[in-house]
């Protein structure tokens, strides 16, 4: 495959394989759901369609804020071919997907809260006559105050979006300090302080949400959804419900892309599970586009302010980060969100003292969440560019500075994040090296320019949603008499390949093929639960959950194989489908004999699995977002085109370079790296979850800018650069043969990268994504009247900051405790050396 | 008094060709190609994602040239030859645009597949050796969200070299 130099020595001896060569991992082969995926066969929740069935429709409220004063649906439910009509009063509970966060009615009870927020539920025979009944529900509304920013949100306490929070519309205001960061700012010879904006975005899935529920033969509840997180919805439906979770089963579909949208327990799932119970029918809905624009849960606007003092030689003494957060009606995974804006900036670079304080705000916007990179991509944005800029006063290559400060592997960093295997440097060389870096910065004729950008990723986020004890992910293995295995787990296939991943390492455990394994993924009554397909965890989590269960397979095969073939067990070696002898290979049995040893041994040959990962060290309150056990590390190279006459930006080429650990599938690796390209271009140059306000002599109402996809931009073929990928594989011990996450990190650093190859190109300043030609114009219009060649936000609010936890860095004699925590919450740490160097 | 909803008033009927098979449905007058084929015909294969001509997710072959589904009426396509995915591949072979995509990373979630899978034939229907900025041009209908599309353009320069071997043989 052109632009692709990832075939790692396949004669390598791999540490987890036992010395063996591998056959099934690092080997380019079809994906297990690829025959599916192009026949058209693969089954969308919408796809399902089953008999009596029923369609769902929701009304939506076409005010961003106000009371429900009275809902009368009697014309609706009069009218022919309505079968039910739902609203508030019939799904009470409170749901959200984190615990602190249970802000959410299924239907809105008495207030609604951003345009979109769903009032009552038509189910009927038909879709179009639930479409056509929405209108004959009379709804009296009373009108409140919009909250339109987090700046009004801010200056507005009342009326308050919601009753919980900080105060007022202030929904989480954080404040960790890691060192004495004044003092670092003394030590410093240089100080920059700048200010970003970065716009809100949203998933953009092709696939619409849908969901189909019905009440099964023996009464119990079965949803099928196209969610990420099938066992977080399994809770929330138990418990909106308020039915035993036994009798509740969620089958997450294949999802038609996720990227993070589909993670939280939605509203439309718990009203057609309410409406199946009821009916006792099938009832289906999908979503129309727009109301996938109003779900969301997508990129946070955050406004952020970056203070970092530098010694000439560009290490970093100190940082000093505020985030000001855009959260949207409610509060999703916002309060991860939040610390998430603070969390990542040391994993990079090493920086010593570190400060941060994030504000969370509630506004009458559909609500904000996770969205791949979740919460760390727009400070990496700020973050990068700052970097360039510091680089540029100290004149210094960017590329080389920042190979000056990566953070050195296997260390614990200044808020206690464990970081793994670190190969930044090799990504950022390689980039340098393939993009032809030093010919070309600063050095190419005006209008072109090139730009670099690092960044880092969770593998897997080392807390659950809710806290519990148990591993994060389990995988059961069946070994049938014919040689057939199946693997059941709970891991969702959102199109980054779970499935295969599963199956790859199974068949390289066992010595099959990929396609002789069955699976049943993402089903919460087949299969033991994975937490979901989010924080790149899968791979890891599950991957090393089945790694385990097909050890253990293999254990049970050898032992009945070796008695058969008289020879010593650990001589036996697994692979093309029989267990031989490694010093004699011709004795042997095919695996489906071996599979009737072991039974035949040992009774039937089933195996389980699990994954919990490590205990981080950072023990101090919101020391829970951020660990992992490990990052993920990227470095890109865009190079820009910019029209000095119209502003007009194109991107004609991309290198990228990834350390991914291990490629366990190298062309989903590559595929994974070039969609995350793919999708931070789109939010570096186009993508925007805008709004404006209807005119006044209308309802003045604060409404979505561009519900749809034809003008909600987003790349097209015609749009997307060559890029050239690079992976650094170095086996990380912590990942499945030393796999890390490849899906969401590669997209961190495009967005910077874009804005600092603007800057080549034009010497202007883009400080907000998306970097538009209307933007790149007013900021050469500033540059020609001598005044900052810069467009971004010049201000940044004052914030009543708590007083921060301050936590001493691990070099200054901390314990990863705040020491100014209440003593109820600070955690004994006994054995602080061996937490800090485990 | 009528209780039958609209959409059960099945007062329209077409007789088509759906990937090479005849075929008649009855269908409410206002429906589109694409929501015939999905909820009347069970070709759940071509896929949605808006509804209103913005996306390309459902785009079939009509009469061989590639359309959005969701915006052709039923009563437009009587007597028309109608192609989709599941008529793609023949006699339970997959068509090699079929096995590039499958073999070279091109579908991930396999969402907007079908709908690029379709135009990909059109366009090395009607020009075996397109250049690469011509396989942009004619799928640039067509969004993908997953791929970042490289994969998908090397998929279809695969497949248009196997069947030019492919033509090249049988001749």
């Amino acid at each position: 495959m052109p632009n692709q130099k990832d075939s790692p020595d396949r004669s390598v001896k791999d540490s987890q394989a036992n010395g063996e060569v591998l056959r099934v991992i690092g080997v380019p082969r079809r994906r297990v759901d690829a025959r599916a995926k192009v026949t058209g066969q693969t089954r969308f929740a919408d796809d399902i369609v089953l008999p009596r069935m029923a369609h769902c429709k929701l009304l939506r409220s076409p005010h961003p804020h106000a009371r429900i004063r009275k809902i009368d649906a009697s014309r609706a439910l009069a009218h022919p071919g309505v079968y039910l009509v739902l609203t508030g009063k019939d799904l009470p509970t409170e749901y959200g997907i984190l615990p602190v966060s249970q802000d959410e009615q299924a239907l809105c009870l008495d207030h609604v809260r951003h345009v979109g927020d769903p009032v009552a539920a038509v189910i009927a025979r038909e879709e179009l006559t639930a479409f056509e009944a929405l209108d004959l529900i009379d709804v009296e509304f009373e009108i409140l105050a919009t909250i339109s920013s987090p700046e009004e949100a801010l200056a507005t306490p009342a009326p308050r979006i919601h009753d919980y929070g900080e105060e007022g519309n202030v929904h989480k205001r954080v404040a960790l300090e890691f060192g004495d960061v004044e003092k670092s700012f003394a030590e410093a010879d240089e100080i920059f302080e700048d200010t970003f904006f970065y716009q809100g975005s949203t998933h953009l899935p092709i696939e619409q949400h849908a969901a189909v529920a019905i009440k099964d033969p023996e009464g119990k509840l079965t949803v099928w959804s196209s969610t990420q997180t099938p066992h977080y919805l399994h809770r929330a439906l138990a418990k909106v419900l308020q039915m035993p979770a036994a009798h509740v089963r969620v089958i997450a579909t294949p999802n038609g892309g996720g990227f993070g949208g589909k993670s939280d327990p939605f509203n439309h799932e718990i009203v057609v599970a309410k409406a199946a119970l009821l009916l006792d029918r099938p009832v289906k809905i999908c979503l129309t586009r727009e109301e996938v624009f109003y779900c969301h849960r997508g990129r946070h606007p955050v406004l952020m302010k970056f203070k970092t003092g530098v010694k000439q030689d560009g290490t970093i003494t100190g940082m000093h980060l505020q985030t000001l957060i855009d959260g949207g009606a409610y509060g999703s995974y916002g309060v991860a969100s939040t610390f998430y804006t603070g969390a990542l900036q040391t994993t990079t670079y090493h920086i010593p003292r570190y400060l941060f304080q994030g504000c969370r705000t509630f506004t009458n916007k559909p609500p904000c969440g996770p969205k791949r990179g979740h919460g760390t991509v727009q400070p990496r944005f700020g973050q990068e560019v700052q970097l360039d800029k510091i680089a540029e006063k100290l004149k210094l290559d960017p590329a080389e500075l920042r190979l000056g400060i990566v953070e050195s592997p296997n260390t614990v960093t200044a808020n206690y994040l464990r970081l793994g295997t670190v190969n930044l440097s090799e990504c950022i060389r390689r980039v340098v090296k393939a993009s032809g870096w030093k010919e070309k910065f600063r050095q190419l004729p005006e209008g072109r320019g090139v730009g670099i950008a690092c960044s880092a990723y969770l593998t897997g986020a080392g807390l659950a949603i809710y806290w519990n004890r148990m591993p994060h992910s389990g995988v059961q293995l069946k070994l049938d008499r014919g040689g057939g295995v199946t693997i059941f787990c709970g891991a969702t296939e959102i199109g980054q390949g779970s499935d295969d991943v599963l199956a790859g390492i199974v068949a390289e455990v066992l010595g099959i093929d990929t396609f002789d394994i069955r699976l049943f993924t993402g089903d919460t009554d087949l299969g033991p639960v994975d937490l979901g397909s989010y924080s790149s965890r899968v791979t890891i989590m599950a991957g090393n959950a089945a790694l385990q269960a097909a050890e253990r397979a293999r254990e049970l095969l050898r032992e009945a194989v070796a008695i058969r073939l008289e020879v010593p067990k650990e001589r036996l070696r697994f692979a093309d489908k029989h267990v031989f002898d490694s010093a004699a290979p011709e004795k042997r049995v095919p695996f489906h004999e071996a599979i009737c040893l072991a039974e035949a041994r040992f009774g039937t040959i089933g195996t389980v699995g699990s994954y919990t990962p490590p205990k981080s060290p950072a023990l101090y309150k919101g020391g829970g977002v951020g660990p992992s056990p490990t990052y993920s590390y990227t470095a890109a190279v865009v190079e820009v085109a910019v029209n000095p006459v119209t502003g007009w930006i194109t991107v004609p080429k991309i290198w990228i370079a990834h350390d991914i650990g291990r490629a366990l599938n190298p062309p989903l690796v590559r595929g994974q790296v070039e969609g995350s390209v793919y999708m931070g271009l789109g939010e570096a140059l186009m993508e925007e979850q805008e709004f404006r306000r209807l005119p006044k002599r209308l309802s003045h109402a604060l409404v979505h800018k561009f519900p749809s996809m034809l003008e909600y931009k987003s790349p097209t073929s015609l749009d997307m650069p060559e890029v050239v990928t690079e992976l650094v594989e170095q086996a990380d011990p912590r990942g499945p043969f030393g796999a890390k996450e490849v899906g969401q990190g590669p997209l961190l650093p495009i967005m910077p990268a874009v804005a600092n190859a603007v800057y080549d190109a034009v010497g202007v300043r883009i400080d907000e994504v998306p970097i538009t030609p209307e933007k790149i114009m007013k900021a050469l219009a500033e540059k020609k009247a001598g005044r900052a060649p810069r467009y971004g936000p010049n201000h940044f609010p004052h914030i009543d900051w708590p007083e921060a936890l301050r936590v001493s860095p691990p070099w200054e004699g901390g314990d990863g405790n705040a020491v100014n925590d209440v003593p109820s919450h600070r955690k004994p740490r006994p054995e602080k050396d061996k937490v800090l160097s485990s | 008094m009528i209780t039958l909803p609209v959409e059960s008033r099945k007062t329209s009927h077409i007789r088509l060709t759906l990937n090479g098979e005849q075929v008649d449905v009855s269908f409410a007058p206002y429906k589109t190609l694409l929501e015939i084929l999905r909820e009347d015909l069970g070709h759940t294969g071509t896929k949605h994602g808006c509804e209103l001509g913005e996306c390309g997710a459902c785009a079939v072959l009509l009469d061989s040239k590639p359309v959005l589904s969701c915006l052709v009426l039923g009563v437009e396509c009587d007597a028309r030859n109608v192609l989709t995915v599941e008529g793609l591949g023949l006699e339970g072979n997959l068509h090699p645009l079929q096995d590039a995509f499958a073999d070279l990373g091109a579908a991930q979630c396999g969402y907007c597949t079908p709908a690029i899978l379709v135009t990909a034939k059109a366009l090395l229907d009607q020009q075996p050796q397109p250049s690469r900025d011509q396989i942009r041009v004619a799928l640039s209908g067509v969004l993908c969200r997953c791929t970042g599309y490289l994969q998908i353009f090397e998929a279809v320069e695969a497949a248009m070299v196997k069947i030019a071997e492919q033509n090249g043989a049988a001749k």
